[in-house]
């Protein structure tokens, strides 16, 4: 018995032997950060609708949905193409696996381009942090804090694919350890379904 | 080679599906978008839909539906009880918004 067994009083199926709910550490540490991560976005989100229905002259500056359609079709296509990866894994077809892996993170980078396009049409049309041409300088305050939020978790999720991609190449990372990282993936896609919605439709000229 | 997991979670077949109906939601989204319908009622649509895109995506994208019920019921008990705490500030809103009613 180990040192642990015997600290704990015996009770190695808990501790020292099966995980909790039969999720691996890995899996378990990721999902108590997606839990966490879900919070954090929730309340600006919240914070963000607050502001908006409380304040009269919210802008309306998106006269086009055709940039956050193309941003959106490539997020949700870049968590099909995480699950072929991680089903290509599992089968041990390695180079299957690669090539998805860093397809997810090339569509991760268009995204992040477009997005940052878009930053530099608005910052264009004179949106700052504090200052907007159309009404209260709350707007983009709100909007550039979310979806940089957003966009800070996507190149972090696209530097992570590159990383365990190599890795699992190099033999270092397992089918297991892309499966961690593609839970972070479809969640930062799960997130976009939220944003999408509250910061962009919702301030749709028509 | 299959897993039990990918067995259970319905393969690649299913992702497809799961894939196609979240883009169709989300295309529902920007039909709602230009929908000519009060805010508030575009609002609850287009909660409505991305709560149910998100539901598609833990469930068969994270397989959280391939996970031990118990963990599926502790992770979702927890953050749904977290999100609906942070509800509380609403009223304040549109106490902002609109004034107080009942201090006419």
């Amino acid at each position: 018995m180990s040192q642990a067994d015997l600290t704990m009083g015996g009770h190695s199926t808990t501790f020292a032997g099966q995980p909790p709910f039969s999720v691996s550490t890995k899996k378990m540490a990721m999902w108590l950060f997606i839990i966490a991560d879900t919070a954090t976005f929730a309340a600006c989100l919240v914070a963000y609708g607050f502001l908006r229905n409380a304040t009269p002259n919210w802008p309306k500056p998106f006269h086009s949905i055709t940039n956050v359609a193309l941003m959106t079709f490539i997020l949700v296509t870049s968590s099909l193409t995480m699950l072929l990866g991680i089903r290509a894994a599992r089968a041990g077809n390695k180079p299957g696996a690669l090539r998805w892996t860093f397809i997810t993170a090339a569509l991760g980078i268009a995204f992040a381009l477009l997005h940052i396009r878009e930053w530099l049409a608005l910052i264009g049309e004179g949106m700052t942090m504090f200052h907007n041409p159309w009404g209260t300088g709350l707007f983009g305050a709100a909007f550039f804090s979310i979806t940089g939020l957003h966009l800070t978790h996507v190149t972090a999720g696209v530097i992570a694919l590159i990383v365990v991609g190599i890795r699992y190449q190099g033999g270092r990372y397992k089918a297991d350890d892309l499966e961690v990282l593609g839970l972070y993936w479809h969640f930062v896609d799960m997130v976009w379904m939220f944003v999408v919605p509250m910061v962009y439709l919702l301030n749709l000229t028509h | 080679m299959t897993t039990a997991e990918d067995h259970k979670s319905g393969g690649i077949g299913s992702g497809l599906v799961v894939y196609l109906c979240i883009l169709a939601l989300a295309a529902i989204q920007f039909v709602i978008a230009y929908q000519n319908i009060d805010g508030s009622q575009m609002f609850v649509r287009m909660l409505i839909v991305a709560l149910v895109e998100a539901g598609l995506a833990l469930l068969f994208f994270m397989h959280l539906w391939s996970e031990k019920r118990a963990f599926m019921w502790s992770a979702g008990i927890i953050t749904v009880f977290v999100l609906l705490v942070m509800q509380f500030g609403w009223t304040d809103s549109f106490r902002i918004s609109g004034g107080v009613p009942w201090a006419k």
